[in-house]
């Protein structure tokens, strides 16, 4: 009984955890997923709308430098057409020209008039270049040629990086050339103007990749726009890049007034803050989500293990009965059949040794030496062939249904009527009868003589298991909220064992001696109080006694099978 | 079981005519010698059917049936000697026992259920009480 017990909590056990891990498997692996999934879609998502917005910045910027630059040539160019080169040459005309421009703002630095030769005719401005000789740079040259000319930043004479503008002008067949000179810093802010978050920077580049405007961080590495440069592309092109420092989008438009290459530069970790923001509520949900559903899957698992235990142990116990009552059942049938067979040939042999009885009254056998002899034999056949038949007799008893007959019952007195038979025995066995009885029991409907015969057979094998100088506690009492009487017989002897434990209700088992007991008390007992619709129960400790109690309802009920 | 008294007797048959109908052989055989020997006046048969033969031959006072038998059976025959012969007392004995098939005897109108191995004193006793009640004196 404990080993099946065992076995199934382990068996149980292992359904608990199967059940657990595949709730978990089905409800865990589709909730990561959408995580994933959903964090990943949205990832790729916000990253494409950041280079769009890259894009647009690009794109948008350079329009703004391009416009820019069209402008300062633009007005150059009017200058230089709109004045004679009598006044560009006038130094105080060219100190009015260019006052007159720096009233608007103040990009262009200084304005010079440059003849043929390469050498200044006149110059406005805060540098001392009327010695300077342009002939051989090469922005002269490329002057000549163009008619207008923007250079990339260079120090050239002053020895400061500067960039410049120049127009070539023909006048009266000779050709001069008006040059003004931008200042880098306005150029520089013009560029960095409409950074993007904190990180961001811009700044232009020609196509040897020097720089053309200072970044905002400087120490800029080619790296970053190596990939644009080369042969001029329309448009704006967006890239990421990865320094050890940090992560950045890259966007790089080319100018159409000059061959420079428009950097954008946007920090990504400011520009996915959001996205990142989502990556930790994904996590938060999904992880959450995960200890709900751990939670939940560890309580109902648990809950269904408990459930199946309590029903395997109800299972278990309905077994049990099931069977002893079959065993009952078994036994009846034996008993019935084997009755029949034992009792025929016992009435022929009883038959048999009436018939020498009777014969052995005849004259001439009472003479006879031997008729003592013939007569103790007979009484010795007939006496056991009386044991034989009460044997079967009992048996049958035993397998009998009889009906109980219902009489209202005080159960007290049942129990008092029954030692009544047992004192001189009790007495003579040196054993004290404790009585505890409870004095407001209800009467009960059940069968008195039945009750007797379980009461007594309890006495008896209480008696027996003493032997000598004892106890036997006698307890009743009521139990209203199941509307049963209970007896109680404990009593001092030696107790059971586990094995003896097991076996006590059944049929034909005796610990007594051969002679001494069918084996078939307790397993009537048992049977008797079933089907008065009671229950019987014991417990034994080897050492400390057993003790018997007996439940019987007050009110009958027939237990149908 | 003191049964002396009366076995000094020949077999004369001044008591009531008694049928004893059971399969085991042995168990009619000596039943019925016995009974003799206490001034009935005996027959004996080993099934329902001859006991029936027997019953349209000649009259007897009691029949003690066997329940249990072969073919047909002791309830069926005493339900056919009860029909026929209602008069006619029938003494049931089993060695199966069980109160309901007792029971159900006397419901038929058997007059008493005994159970086997039974004591030739009580055999003797009831056989008389039924005469007695059966009224054929």
């Amino acid at each position: 009984m404990r080993g099946v017990k065992n076995m199934s909590i382990f068996g149980l056990k292992d359904l608990g955890t199967k059940i657990a891990i595949t709730a978990l498997c089905f409800s865990l692996i589709p909730l990561i997923g959408l995580g994933v999934t959903m964090y990943s879609m949205f990832a790729s998502a916000y990253h494409s709308k950041v280079r769009a917005n890259l894009i647009t910045l690009a794109e948008n910027k350079r329009q703004g430098i391009d416009l820019f630059l069209r402008e300062q040539v633009s007005q150059l160019r009017t200058i230089a057409h709109s004045h004679s080169v009598e006044d560009l040459a006038s130094q105080e005309k060219l100190d009015n020209i260019l006052a007159t421009m720096q009233l608007g703002s103040r990009t262009f630095i200084d304005l010079g008039l440059i003849n043929e030769e390469g050498m200044h005719v006149s110059y406005s401005g805060p540098y001392n270049l009327s010695q300077a000789n342009y002939k051989n740079e090469d922005w002269f040259n490329q002057v000549m040629v163009r008619k207008i000319y923007v250079s990339d930043v260079f120090e050239g004479f002053r020895g400061f990086p500067h960039m410049i503008i120049a127009v070539k002008k023909q006048e009266r067949g000779r050709v001069w050339i008006l040059r003004a000179t931008i200042d880098s810093d306005i150029f520089d802010s013009l560029v960095r103007w409409l950074q993007i978050g904190d990180g961001g920077d811009a700044y232009l580049v020609n196509r040897a990749g020097d720089l053309q405007t200072r970044p905002r961080f400087g120490n800029k590495s080619k790296d970053i726009y190596a990939s644009f440069l080369g042969s001029p592309f329309s448009g704006a092109k967006a890239t990421e890049f990865e320094s050890q420092k940090k992560k950045i989008f890259v966007g790089g438009i080319w100018l159409e007034q000059k061959d420079w290459l428009l950097v954008i530069e946007e920090d990504m970790r400011g520009e996915l803050q959001p996205l990142f923001e989502t990556q930790a509520a994904t996590w938060a949900v999904v992880g959450s989500g995960i200890a709900f559903i751990i939670i939940g899957t560890l309580l109902i698992s648990r809950m269904i293990v408990v459930q199946q235990e309590r029903s395997n142990r109800e299972q278990a116990q309905l077994n049990e009965e099931l069977i002893q009552s079959s065993k009952m059942a078994a036994l009846g049938k034996l008993a019935a059949g084997v009755a029949h067979e034992v009792n025929n040939p016992l009435a022929v042999i009883r038959e048999k040794a009436g018939w020498m009885r009777d014969l052995l009254e005849e004259e001439d056998v009472k003479a006879s030496p031997n008729f003592m002899e013939f007569e103790d034999a007979v009484n010795k056949i007939e006496q056991h062939v009386e044991r034989a038949g009460n044997v079967v007799h009992r048996m049958l008893g035993f397998a009998r249904r009889m009906e109980p007959v219902c009489n209202d019952l005080y159960i007290n007195d049942v129990i008092k009527q029954t030692t009544a038979f047992l004192d001189n025995e009790i007495r003579f066995r040196n054993i004290e009868l404790v009585w505890n009885l409870a004095p407001d029991l209800p009467t009960i409907q059940s069968d008195a003589s039945q009750i007797q015969q379980v009461i007594l057979n309890l006495f008896n094998n209480a008696i027996d298991a003493i032997d000598r100088n004892g106890h036997i506690t006698v307890t009743t009492g009521f139990e209203p909220e199941s509307e049963m009487v209970s007896i109680s017989l404990r009593d001092d002897g030696p107790g059971m064992d586990k094995d003896v434990q097991t076996r006590i209700f059944d049929p034909f088992f005796t610990t007594k001696k051969v002679g001494e007991g069918t084996g078939l008390g307790l397993s009537i007992s048992y049977s008797i109080i079933n089907k008065l619709g009671g229950s019987i129960r014991f417990e034994s400790e080897v050492g400390l006694g057993t003790e018997f109690v007996i439940h019987l309802p007050v009110k009958h009920h027939d237990r149908k099978e | 079981m003191t049964e002396k008294n009366n076995s000094q007797i020949a077999p004369v048959h001044t008591g009531p005519t008694v049928l004893v109908v059971d399969d085991e052989q042995d168990f009619v055989e000596t039943l019925v010698k016995r009974l003799e020997r206490r001034g009935f006046k005996v027959e004996g048969v080993g099934s329902g059917q001859e006991a029936l033969l027997m019953l349209g031959k000649s009259s007897f006072d009691v029949v003690i049936l066997d329940v249990m038998m072969p073919g047909m059976d002791g309830i069926e025959t005493l339900r056919e000697i009860k029909l026929a012969w209602p008069k006619t007392q029938v003494i049931l004995l089993s060695g199966h026992g069980g109160e309901e098939m007792g029971m159900r005897g006397m419901a038929y109108g058997a007059y008493s259920y005994l159970l086997k191995p039974v004591s030739l004193k009580i055999v003797v006793e009831t056989a008389h009480m039924a005469f007695e009640e059966g009224g054929f004196r």
